[in-house]
């Protein structure tokens, strides 16, 4: 087991160096200068030309290349060409932001998913069956931002029920210890930050997860559907074994491997892939700041954060590659 | 196997806590359900306290006025910092601020300023000549030890580069200030009050060094205390402000990207305030009791520049032919929910130095047609129309607008494609003349003509990368342009401005379009709130039941 | 079972046998229910597009500003949009543009993704190992920010927003296929067409291929409606179609700036997206059951 975690480990260092050469090749791509970027629409050409050579944009690729790993292997990511801020700051500012998003989102997925589909495959064609499989249909079919709007509109504006977005009232006062605004209220024993931020986060977690829900609900109700056909499913009812215990104990046993990966690759895309849900929630996550980015050519951002996700990415499904191993211990790594 | 049940454990605690919080707040939604609506969202705050927050579509990208050129920062720095002088609030005449009196030379290369005592940095320390002497100092000289943090970009466009037209900024005495100017600048004093120069806590300066920008200390009327980037920027009351106290006793930034999303916010109550008003909202807001619409003076422009460089728009006839196709009137209607004026000149109205003699090419698409067929274009011609991806001030819905003149454009034969890029592309290829046509605009700085004009459409600027993106060199122009800057009687000024006016009004290298009022929402127990036409003013005035 | 069946029958019968094939699974697609709905609407959207000029009642580019943001109304079932065009001719018109758009997408996909897909799983070994690393890196980008960069990189178009959702999608179906081909290429007639000295090329492209259509038919199928819902989301961004298209997303987000004052201008558009992307779903869950009966019950 030991072994198979280090050479995975190894595995990833190859696909840490490939994504950091992508991420700093695209950015070279993108149109636009970035002394231009920096120095605003009032620049005169001698100190566009000036800054360029402070920044070495005028030495060769593989210069640039090198010069930037060595900062970001000593731990220094730069500054925002924009607000001169060092990346890692605005980093610790934001990621926390989004993993409470991302988990909150995938905690909703989960226990819902998971249960429609096991509640599905219980009672397969049965009404509700067809109901939540339906449902989650169409909700790998929306819009996201679609859904997060109509969301706002419905439970913010007309019943009044939920903040229409943010992460917390900002009258609130919240000592940040982590900046996951959930755990530094329960750190802090701040209820009354506690339940803000929670009300803040269900509308997004819910459009966030919707994806992920719907994919879960279909694949746990597929794969149990599959197991409980299976010989030893017969077998186990055979013996008389009660069906509770058939479905909990053996069927989904059996059927979470399939869904593991879903929530394993589903966790990665979450992570990075919130731009629209973090927009129309204006939560500040690291997607909205991405986005941003990318469009303002603040380079060391979007290299940074790149490298960020792409890190935490791949190491989540290594956790879901180990997990395998340990929910079905049948499956062997030599 | 140990650690790996022990993990199992651990796993389904943690899973079973984040059920119980999210069933939890699941109960909690249904209870504090309509309570949340009535208090507003301010359950924290103390009831005598007064909290005003205010919704806007971006981050500030930093706090360190000298720093940053957007509005979105300059927004939140003027009410944390004073310049020497200061804008009036309805205006651009000049006001006192940390200076009380000043005065100018014969030569109008020496500028006294005065300063006024007693005044107290929001860390305590006093303020002086030598604070002056310091902040100038770091924002002119490249070579500066705190010349840090950023590029100072608005100290070399508004002075003229590094030092740029100062020579030197000396202290007198503890309270005198003496500025020495290389030749005499028009618009000095005008400069000197813009938000950027703001004067900052030399401490404060020498203790963050590069981190300055997100821990500013200026005299203003509020201090900073918290920023939670992309999320929040908290502000509260400077009890031992100078002036007179502000109102409000906090003052609460947030920003809300998305339009939609923002007013459902003011709507739901979590905001007081916003800025950035779709236009197809403003007649929500204006049918609901509960609101109040503000409208910020116009001094602006939002204009469709023609690249006269590119065929056939080296043409004047075209340009002109462009000029009577497009229907402003009813594009101002639709889109700016009528709350701008048709231009017909690059300068505001308001503005002095407007020739309002000038008479506005109409919109007459058979004239515009027999026009470019007299420059040879019976049939019309193939183009480009370049339109802003972002909203403006000027241009509050600049790809809708867009498809509109694209429209107009087709009733006279001109196909035009509509071709837009992400705002950093976007201005870094019009600066370079990539466009056939592209829309952009302007908000004034200083309420200067020479601000509009020279920035705008003189042939120095010109030349990639430009401020002048219809590329339209005029030698007459130029002329008079330059010597209004070194002119110091306003009237002069003023005459040489309309003559100039004249001159582009004849070469038509823009459509002129509009000249907006932007709106900014509000609950109706917010007042005191007066937007300046500059787009930045402080908010010590400003109060809330 | 049956198509290893019939995939043992000689070479040049392999064509006859699997019409019989690709029949019995679309009696076997009818049968579903939901796969049908998923058809009905997925037809109906090809038609739309086919007979677009002869359905819609207005030029769908051309408004009157007066008639602007009406309700729906005898005149316009749809109401009109912020140029005061029809907007159910432009989603008539759209229809195009989305058939457009999966094609192009799925198709940038499916090429190069099968392409590296076959290659690694046939050949395996050090060029398997390169293929499935760059496969990683691609994944472990933000699918979402790799498709906005991209589009930052060649500007904001429809073709470039096709582009990119294209190229992002490139690892799914290279890691479909290249499973489906390890699977396949063990079978025995593809150990006889090697025995029998057939290049490496025909058999990767008549005999291994061929067998791995039915996933990839899936995936594809699945993928349209990915690829429209992506690109209605860099419209939403403002990196997709220009104006005037009547591209759904496009319609979207220039219909949510009066989310409140006409809501119709952001529900049909919106509503179709879902509709379409629902009927590429439901069809697509049709075929993997109808393709793969050893899933069916």
């Amino acid at each position: 087991m030991l072994s198979y975690i280090f050479r995975r480990l190894l595995m990833i260092i190859p696909v840490l160096i490939g994504v950091s050469i992508l991420a700093f090749l695209l950015i070279h791509l993108i149109p636009g200068d970035p002394a231009v970027a920096m120095l605003g629409e009032r620049a005169t050409p001698e100190r566009i030309a000036h800054l360029e050579e402070v920044l070495g944009l005028d030495d060769p690729l593989y210069v640039q290349y090198g010069r930037f790993m060595g900062q970001i292997l000593q731990g220094d990511f730069g500054r925002s060409i924009h607000s001169n801020s060092p990346v890692l700051w605005e980093m610790g500012q934001r990621f926390p932001a989004t993993i409470e998003l991302t988990i909150a989102a995938m905690i909703i997925a989960i226990v819902v998913g998971m249960g429609a589909g096991i509640i599905s495959a219980v009672k397969p064609y049965s009404i509700f069956d067809h109901i939540s499989m339906g449902t989650a249909l169409v909700g790998v079919s929306m819009p996201i931002f679609w859904l997060g709007l109509m969301l706002i509109y419905l439970f913010g504006v007309k019943l009044g029920l939920l903040p229409p977005s943010g992460r917390l009232d900002v009258t609130i006062d919240l000592e940040t210890v982590t900046n996951i605004y959930v755990l530094d209220a329960i750190i802090t024993g701040n209820w009354v930050a506690l339940k803000d931020a929670l009300r803040h986060l269900i509308m997004p977690a819910v459009a966030l997860g919707t994806i992920p829900m719907a994919m879960i609900a279909r694949m746990t109700r597929s794969s149990m559907l599959e197991v409980m056909r299976q010989d030893f499913v017969r077998t186990a009812r055979a013996k008389g074994l009660p069906e509770k215990t058939i479905v909990f104990r053996h069927a989904l046993k059996n059927a979470f491997l399939p869904v593991l990966t879903v929530i394993g690759l589903q966790f990665g895309y979450l992570l990075g892939g919130a731009v629209m849900t973090e927009w129309i929630f204006s939560w500040p996550g690291i997607g909205r700041w991405m986005f941003m980015a990318i469009g303002a050519r603040d380079f060391p951002i979007v290299q940074g954060g790149i490298l960020l996700i792409a890190t935490v990415f791949v190491f989540v499904n290594l956790i879901v590659d180990v997990l395998y191993s340990y929910v079905d211990p049948r499956i062997r790594y030599d | 196997m140990k650690f790996l049940h022990n993990k199992r454990v651990l796993t389904l605690v943690i899973l079973l806590v984040f059920s119980v919080l999210v069933a939890g707040c699941g109960q909690d939604t249904g209870s504090s359900g309509t309570e949340s609506k009535d208090d507003g969202g301010q359950q924290a705050a103390a009831p005598s306290e007064k909290v005003l927050i205010w919704g806007r579509g971006g981050d500030s990208s930093g706090l360190d006025p000298a720093n940053v050129t957007d509005g979105e920062s300059a927004k939140v720095t003027i009410n944390i910092y004073d310049g020497l002088v200061k804008y009036q609030r309805d205006s651009t005449e000049v006001a006192p601020a940390l200076a009380v009196d000043w005065e100018t030379s014969e030569d109008g290369k020496t500028w006294t300023f005065n300063l006024r005592e007693g005044v107290k940095f929001h860390d305590g320390t006093d303020f002086d000549a030598d604070d002056v002497v310091f902040n100038f100092e770091r924002w002119m000289n490249e070579d500066h030890e705190y010349h840090i943090g950023g590029t100072f970009d608005y100290w070399g466009y508004m002075f003229g580069g590094y030092p740029g037209v100062v020579e030197s900024v000396t202290a007198v005495d503890q309270y005198t200030v003496e500025f020495k100017l290389a030749s005499p600048m028009a618009t000095f004093i005008a400069n000197v009050a813009m938000f950027p120069f703001g004067i900052a806590s030399p401490e404060a300066v020498k203790e963050h060094g590069e981190d300055y920008f997100k821990n500013p200390v200026g005299t203003g009327p509020f201090k900073f205390v918290e920023w939670a980037p992309d999320d929040k920027v908290v502000l509260v009351k400077n009890e031992n402000y100078w002036g007179e106290q502000a109102k409000l006793d906090q003052l609460i930034f947030r920003s809300i990207p998305d339009n939609a999303t923002r007013l459902m916010e003011l709507q739901s109550g979590t905001i007081d305030i916003m800025d950035g008003i779709t236009p197809d909202d403003v007649a929500t807001i204006k049918n609901d009791d509960n609101y109040q619409l503000t409208l910020r003076p116009s001094m602006n422009v939002g204009y469709l520049a023609m690249n006269t460089e590119k065929e056939p728009f080296d043409d004047p006839k075209v340009r002109k032919a462009v000029n009577m196709a497009i229907n402003k009137k009813e594009i101002i209607n639709a889109f700016f929910a009528g709350l701008a004026k048709t231009a017909k000149n690059p300068l505001p109205p308001s503005l002095w130095g407007y020739n309002d003699a000038i008479e506005e090419y109409k919109f007459d698409p058979a004239q515009a047609k027999s026009l470019l067929a007299e420059a040879g274009f019976p049939n019309g011609f193939k183009t480009t129309l370049w339109a802003m991806p972002v909203p403006r001030p000027y241009f509050p819905q600049p790809q809708k607008i867009g498809e509109a003149m694209q429209a107009n454009l087709a009733e006279i034969g001109i196909e035009a494609e509509i071709v837009s890029h992400d705002w950093t592309t976007y201005l870094d290829k019009t600066e370079h003349g990539e466009h056939d046509m592209a829309m952009l605009g302007w908000t004034g700085d200083n309420g200067d003509p020479d601000n509009f004009l020279y920035v705008l459409l003189d042939k120095d600027n010109a030349v990639a990368p430009a401020g002048n993106i219809a590329f339209y060199k005029n030698d007459e122009l130029h002329d008079l342009l330059i010597e209004a800057q070194q002119e110091m009687d306003q009237d002069v000024r003023a005459d040489l401005y309309k003559q100039a006016q004249v001159i582009i009004h004849e070469d038509a290298p823009w459509v002129p379009m509009s000249h907006s009022t932007p709106p900014i929402a509000s609950k109706k127990t917010v007042s005191g709130y007066v937007p300046h036409p500059t787009g930045v003013e402080p908010l010590d005035t400003v109060d809330i039941q | 079972m049956d198509t290893q069946i019939a995939a043992k029958k000689s070479v040049n019968q392999q064509a006859n046998q699997s019409r019989g094939i690709w029949a019995d699974s679309f009696s076997r697609l009818l049968r579903q229910k939901s796969a049908i709905f998923g058809l009905i609407i997925v037809v109906t959207l090809i038609c739309a597009a086919l007979f677009a000029p002869y359905i819609a009642p207005y030029n769908p580019e051309k408004g009157i500003l007066g008639d602007r943001l009406q309700a729906p109304s005898e005149g316009h079932w749809f109401g009109t949009d912020s140029q005061g065009r029809d907007i159910l001719s432009r989603i008539i018109f759209g229809s195009r543009i989305s058939i457009q758009i999966g094609i192009i997408t799925v198709g940038i996909s499916l090429v190069v993704g099968t392409f590296m897909g076959a290659l690694s799983g046939y050949f395996g070994g050090v060029l398997d190992l390169l293929v499935m690393r760059f496969i990683d890196i691609m994944m472990a980008f933000p699918y979402i920010l790799l498709a906005i960069a991209i589009t930052a990189v060649l500007g904001p178009s429809l073709v470039n927003a096709m582009i990119a959702i294209g190229i992002v999608g490139i690892p799914i179906y290279a890691r479909v296929v290249r499973g489906a081909v390890l699977s396949v290429k063990e079978n025995e007639y593809v150990e006889a067409a090697r025995a029998v000295g057939c290049s490496k090329s025909r058999i990767i492209w008549r005999h291994v291929l061929p067998n791995c259509i039915a996933p990839i038919i899936v995936q594809a199928t699945l993928g349209i409606g990915t690829a429209i819902l992506d690109s209605a989301g860099l419209s939403f961004l403002g990196l997709g179609a220009r104006p005037p298209k009547s591209e759904w997303g496009l319609m979207l987000n220039q219909g949510k700036d009066s989310l409140q004052t006409a809501p119709w201008a952001v529900m049909f558009p919106g509503l179709a997206i879902l509709l379409v992307v629902l009927g590429f779903n439901l069809l697509g869950d049709g075929l993997r059951d109808a393709l793969d009966p050893k899933l069916k019950e």
